[in-house]
């Protein structure tokens, strides 16, 4: 084909190209994935790129700069303080305190969430096997529980209305949700966890049912006892999944719990239980010091990065991938 | 090492009208290997995950050696099951895979390094032991599934078609190799395949199975020399027997109006059977139209119609065949069945008479 847009056989400008382009016939069937220009494949994943950088690199950079400044409380300019933010949030015992928190509240949401949802996809597991339409039900109604089971968890805790409030009573306790620490602490816990449960059953629920119902069925000639089977066969075919859910479930309580914490804690007394995050928001945006909370988000994103790499290096090598 | 005693036993899936498996009495004698056979859905494997303990049973009794086992755990029924897609597991190293039934067993680290070491070498697996089952061809994985049911030294073997994800020249090693560990080792083995080959090549005993019930139980010639019924007839060899309505006038055996034998039978209608290889294109004889031939190479086989009715030869010339040929029926290779049950009929055939004889 001779064009004028071309000269031997390739497209001079990149306006000739998109034109070209437009003009051009179904490629034959064999050639039909092929891109002989290398613009097509960017045009694809620009919108990609464009929503990653807006709103994941460009705030964290702004957060990276802002850390650095301290702001004047009335907005006239910031003023460079180079680590000076780092220092005072580091040196905080209230910060060291919400640290510690955090670190308790991930490992029992996470081991708590984890063990209750595998406990009751086990025992589903063993009612549903093979029957489909049951399966859908299960799972139909598991994938509208977690928003609805949230509202109703914190209605559950309610100081004036609460369920449990009445129920502690009746034991003789008064249960100060919001007032005491560790009443706080048990109600965040209870909800957090009643809520992450749904998710985490139907994905171990769905890895179960993945297993091939020979490898179960030659289990079973192999060893009697049934916790045997499941700690020896069952379990490590599910540890890939259990990974997964366990990134999900650490994520999950760093940061999906603010609403939770946000409707306990909110307008009660100070010496409250809370996330890392959560001081992030109340620091920056109750505290108006927003330079402080930058460098606390800061060292939450290490953190967190810190934590991928771990779990990917040291979990990952010993979870198998059938 | 042990007997397995079937006592009329059924099994009707819940839900299910009808049973996948009844009425099933089988004696199977210590070290014998005895393979069931019979077309898809007719409730082999049904029968052999009964006695496995994958599945309940819903009558009768099932003895392994002297214990009955209808009420026992797949675990302490004393057997080792190979499955059709190996089921190995995925997780664990070969050596652990084949370890893992005997040390939940309480075997001694020893013993255990020992059985593991003995079923690699009769196996060829040395070079493999520490590979995942992913790294593995389907040959190796099927002997690694092997290794594992042989390690626990069992009563008995129970085989699921376990060559059917193999290809065929391996699918024919592997069953030479089967049958000799089994000789071997001497284990009972019970052996599920819909391939009447396979089946016949391996057995001690065939069990031929026809929508839940025994056909036909027998050594493997036997079934084949005097099939039970027209089903075992028509499933057992290859080609399959021809089968064709022939009738009996006063004394005469009579197909397509020509007499083929002289029986000792009252008059009425007759399923004759005959076999490709008993049967010769002669110069003359029962007139055939050719459809079309099989070249097999060392013999190739011949279809035509008799009067309207199928019927194929085994030939083993190379001489070019004419459109109508002539076949030779020996009287005393003839098959009758009852025409309407399809059962035998033991019929005397009694003198030889040249078959194109006109009436
Ligand atoms: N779990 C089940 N529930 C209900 N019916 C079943 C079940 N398993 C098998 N059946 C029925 O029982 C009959 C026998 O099945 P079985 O699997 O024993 O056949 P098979 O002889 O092994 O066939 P194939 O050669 O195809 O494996 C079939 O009609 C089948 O539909
Ligand atoms: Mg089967």
């Amino acid at each position: 084909m001779t064009d004028a847009l071309t000269t031997n056989g390739a497209p001079k400008t990149m306006r000739d190209r998109l034109r070209l382009w437009w003009r051009a016939e179904p490629a034959h069937p064999m050639k039909r994935a092929q891109f002989n220009a290398p613009l097509a494949p960017w045009l694809f994943v620009l919108p990609q790129i464009a929503v990653v950088v807006v709103f994941f690199y460009w705030p964290a950079i702004q957060a990276v700069t802002s850390s650095f400044y301290i702001e004047d409380p009335f907005g006239f300019g910031a003023t460079f303080v180079g680590l000076e933010n780092y220092k005072t949030a580091l040196d905080s015992t209230q910060y060291a305190s919400t640290a510690a928190f955090t670190a308790f509240f991930c490992v029992v949401v996470t081991t708590l969430a984890l063990g209750f949802g595998l406990l009751l996809a086990v025992k589903a597991d063993k009612v549903i096997r093979g029957a489909h339409s049951y399966k859908t039900l299960l799972i139909a109604v598991y994938a509208i529980a977690p928003p609805v089971a949230g509202l109703i968890g914190m209605m559950f805790f309610d100081m004036h209305i609460g369920p449990f409030t009445e129920i502690a009573a009746w034991f003789g306790y008064e249960l100060k949700v919001g007032v005491n620490y560790w009443d706080t602490v048990v109600a965040l816990v209870t909800i957090a966890v009643w809520k992450q449960i749904p998710y985490n059953f139907i994905f171990f629920l769905s890895g179960m049912q993945s297993i091939p119902a020979s490898v179960r069925e030659a289990a079973l000639i192999d060893a009697r006892s049934g916790w045997r089977r499941f700690c020896d066969v069952t379990l490590p075919l599910l540890a890939p999944t259990a990974f997964f859910l366990l990134i999900i479930n650490i994520t999950y309580t760093m940061f999906d719990t603010f609403p939770i914490i946000d409707v306990i804690v909110k307008d009660k007394p100070a010496n409250n239980p809370m996330t890392l995050v959560y001081k992030v928001y109340l620091d920056g945006f109750k505290g108006n010091d927003i330079g402080g909370s930058s460098a606390q988000s800061v060292i939450l994103m290490i953190v967190v990065a810190v934590l991928t790499v771990v779990q990917f290096r040291f979990l990952e090598r010993r979870v198998h991938y059938g | 090492m042990a007997h397995i005693t079937l006592k009329d036993v059924s099994k009707t899936y819940s839900g299910s009208a009808h049973s996948a498996v009844s009425g099933v009495d089988i004696a199977i004698q210590d070290g014998e290997f005895i393979v069931l056979v019979g077309p898809s859905g007719c409730g082999k494997s049904t029968l052999l995950r009964m006695v496995a303990g994958l599945e309940a049973i819903s009558g009768g009794q099932v003895h392994i050696g002297d214990r009955l086992v209808n009420d026992l755990d797949p675990a302490e029924r004393d057997i080792a099951m190979v499955f059709q897609n190996y089921a190995l597991y995925p997780h664990m190293t070969v050596r652990d895979n084949m370890a893992y039934g005997l040390k939940n067993r309480g075997a001694s680290r020893q013993e255990l390094a020992q059985r593991v070491q003995e079923a690699a070498t009769l196996l060829e697996l040395g070079p493999y032991l520490d590979r995942k089952p992913r790294a593995l061809s389907g040959g190796q994985r099927q002997r690694v599934a092997m290794g594992r049911a042989i390690v626990r030294q069992p009563a008995a073997f129970l085989f699921d078609e376990p060559l059917s994800n193999l290809d065929a020249k391996l699918r024919v090693t592997m069953r030479m190799e089967i049958r000799k560990l089994q000789k071997r080792l001497g284990t009972t083995a019970l052996y599920v395949t819909h391939d009447q080959l396979e089946a016949m090549t391996l057995a001690d005993r065939l069990v031929v199975l026809n929508g839940g019930q025994i056909e036909q139980i027998g050594a493997p010639l036997e079934v084949y020399r005097t099939p039970a019924s027209t089903f075992v007839a028509s499933f057992i060899g290859a080609p399959a027997m021809s089968l064709l309505d022939a009738h009996v006038e006063s004394g005469r055996l009579v197909l397509a109006g020509h007499q083929v034998a002289r029986v000792h039978a009252g008059d009425g209608p007759l399923t004759l059977g005959l076999r490709a290889e008993d049967l010769r294109i002669a110069p003359q004889g029962l007139p055939m139209d050719v459809e079309f031939i099989e070249e097999l190479g060392a013999q190739r086989v011949v279809y035509g119609l008799v009067d309207g009715q199928r019927l194929a030869v085994v030939e083993t010339g190379a001489k070019s065949i004419s459109q109508r040929v002539h076949i030779a029926i020996d009287p005393q290779r003839l098959h009758l069945f009852d025409t309407v049950s399809g059962r035998r009929r033991d019929i005397v055939v009694e003198q030889q008479i040249p078959s194109h004889a006109h009436l």
